[in-house]
């Protein structure tokens, strides 16, 4: 096949990457007050602004403050956090097909979940116990795989990051069958709030603080390691030849991406496909530099995330779909679309 | 006196837990030209990667710039040496330009951005190395020959005193090989450079280098040109018979 000459997007200085990210942020905007304005009680866009920022105390202001504005927040930070998630996990693993839960984190937040709804404890449980749940995977991977992370066994060979993959995968097996085993034996009454937790659900969704804060503290993460991000992205060899210290940003990579992935679990279950599309997409649109795009996936995650959201809460209304169908909908589609169009470009 | 660019004392090569090759001493100064020889196995892409790496023995035994390698911050040892690895994989999509303008990492500060003067740079990089018009190019559709090269770029704009390259002309074709070794020369004695490079083709080896490093023999041997690339030597070496011929005004060197 004759190679052809493709353009791709190229790093062009603060400035270019500045309008990129005013441009996402504007679009993020938009589809938030489309989140707010859509539903079964129609608000027209004029009357956001007033309903926001000086509410009355007719019903239209209480749907928006009670119903639609916790939701939607719930929705940008999830949809952020999983983004720039899976483009940090992206970089670590050094390929293009890994999303935040490619270390085994789902399957830990899903056992510790689904425990927390069988045992019937309080709604705040399933949420820390997703939580929890996460966090012991990551440091299970860590424990295990951990010192994979400062190998760089020969500058030219590709990645040591299999062994952390598989450990993950392995972990994440494990835990799918305590998963399988709890749905078997669980109360018929309590699996399809299992079910609706597993595929990712924002209903009664609520941004922690944490989980808020995590959001720009990721983002600036970006800027001042950004050039070092690059530079793994071409191999651990090649950037500790230029002077990358490979151990200590692989460590902060994982720990930031797995506690950003944890806190959106912890938000609203495992929705898939955001952390995996979104990143994905995006460098092809904007290019590869991850001063970038790291906080453009957040911007775009959000507005993907609510976007979807929207469509799972209006689509069959009343009837609610849990939004990690509705991602999974539209991201597989995407995602095979991007892959086929890879083929023909290599 | 100042000390030497690149000293090493008593290194050996391990394979794993298995000693390969040692002990090996030799010092290099700026402007000399180093090739690394020996067949295969014998320890040749160990010794730069260990070297490069500053990794197990390597640490100790060898100094740049009068301090061992072990003590040098990885963000300073970056100005210092550099290395093209033998094969580079890229999981990423990337545009050429961007690649190599990864090359001037160690000069930047943590917070700066490339500017049009690194630009510039980048693309007089890639002129040098025939790749001007590549600069828009995707990494992942070059040809072999053509990815090595961009690395050898990438190398030129870390500029690094002490420059390894690990059998950079092994997917060159015949003047490509020519023009890199030309542009290596050149630099010595405009960048104050050093280069130690290793390559399987003896003539190419004699046309450049001013010192060899020749593995796979009983021992180690290191020194100026003249005293290692000797006929009796390099057979017993390569376990062929090879023999020196003149002619163009060079040394040619064949296999019976």
């Amino acid at each position: 096949m004759s190679v052809r000459a493709i353009v791709l997007p190229r790093t062009h200085g603060p400035a270019r990457a500045l309008w990129l990210l005013l441009g996402a942020a504007f679009v993020c905007t938009l589809v938030f007050a489309l989140a707010l304005a859509c539903g079964s009680n129609p608000i027209p866009w004029a009357d956001l602004p007033r309903l926001l920022f000086a509410p009355d105390a007719s019903v239209e202001a209480d749907i928006v403050h009670r119903l639609r504005l916790p939701r939607a927040v719930a929705a940008a930070t999830t949809g952020a956090l999983l983004s720039m998630a899976g483009a940090l996990m992206q970089v670590l693993v050094r390929n293009p097909l890994a999303d935040p839960y490619v270390l085994g984190l789902s399957g830990g937040a899903a056992l510790g979940a689904l425990s927390a709804i069988a045992l019937g404890t309080a709604a705040w449980t399933v949420n820390l116990g997703a939580f929890v749940g996460a966090l012991v995977a990551t440091f299970a991977v860590f424990g295990l795989a951990g010192p994979d992370l400062g190998r760089v066994e020969r500058v030219s060979a590709a990645d040591p990051s299999a062994r952390l993959l598989l450990t993950g995968v392995m972990l994440s097996a494990l835990a799918m069958a305590g998963v399988s085993l709890i749905l078997s034996v669980a109360p018929v009454e309590r699996l399809r709030s299992m079910v609706f937790w597993m595929l990712g659900d924002l209903s009664g969704a609520v941004a922690s603080v944490p989980a808020l804060a995590a959001v720009p503290l990721l983002a600036l993460l970006a800027l001042p390691f950004g050039r070092e991000l690059n530079l793994l992205l071409r191999g651990p060899g090649p950037a500790l030849l230029l002077g990358v210290d490979v151990r200590r940003l692989r460590l902060l990579i994982y720990a930031a991406a797995s506690l950003a992935a944890a806190l959106s679990v912890n938000t609203a279950g495992t929705i898939g496909f955001v952390g995996l599309v979104v990143p994905h997409a995006l460098r092809l649109l904007i290019g590869n530099d991850q001063r970038v795009l790291v906080p453009a996936s957040g911007l775009a995650g959000a507005a993907f995330l609510l976007a979807a959201d929207t469509v799972a809460r209006t689509l069959l209304a009343p009837q609610q779909l849990p939004v990690g169908v509705v991602t999974a909908m539209v991201g597989a589609p995407i995602f095979l679309w991007l892959l086929s169009r890879r083929s023909v470009t290599r | 006196m100042n000390p030497s660019l690149l000293e090493v004392d008593e290194l050996w090569i391990y394979a794993g837990a298995r000693r390969l090759a040692g002990p090996l001493s030799f010092r290099v100064e700026r402007g000399q030209f180093w090739c690394l020889l020996g067949p295969n196995g014998s320890g040749k892409t160990l010794l730069l990667q260990a070297l490069a790496t500053a990794s197990g023995a390597a640490a100790h035994a060898a100094r740049i710039g009068g301090r061992p390698l072990g003590e040098w911050p990885l963000a300073e040892l970056a100005c210092w040496r550099g290395l093209v690895p033998q094969q580079l994989h890229d999981a990423f999509a990337a545009p050429v330009l961007d690649v190599v303008l990864q090359g001037r990492h160690p000069h930047l500060s943590r917070w700066a951005w490339e500017g049009r003067e690194d630009r510039a740079m980048a693309l007089a990089s890639l002129e040098r190395v025939d790749l001007a018009g590549f600069a828009g190019r995707d990494v992942l559709t070059l040809s072999g020959g053509e990815r090595q090269r961009v690395a050898i770029a990438t190398l030129l704009l870390q500029d690094p005193p002490l420059a390894m390259l690990d059998e950079p002309l092994a997917h060159l074709d015949l003047a490509q090989q020519i023009r890199v070794l030309d542009l290596l020369v050149e630099d010595l004695a405009t960048a104050g450079r050093a280069v130690i490079m290793s390559v399987h083709d003896l003539s190419l080896a004699q046309r450049v280098a001013t010192h060899a490093i020749v593995l796979g023999g009983a021992r180690p041997l290191a020194g100026p040109v003249d005293e290692i690339l000797v006929a009796e030597t390099l057979t017993a070496v390569f376990g062929h018979p090879l023999s020196a011929h003149n002619a163009l005004g060079r040394t040619w060197w064949l296999p019976h």
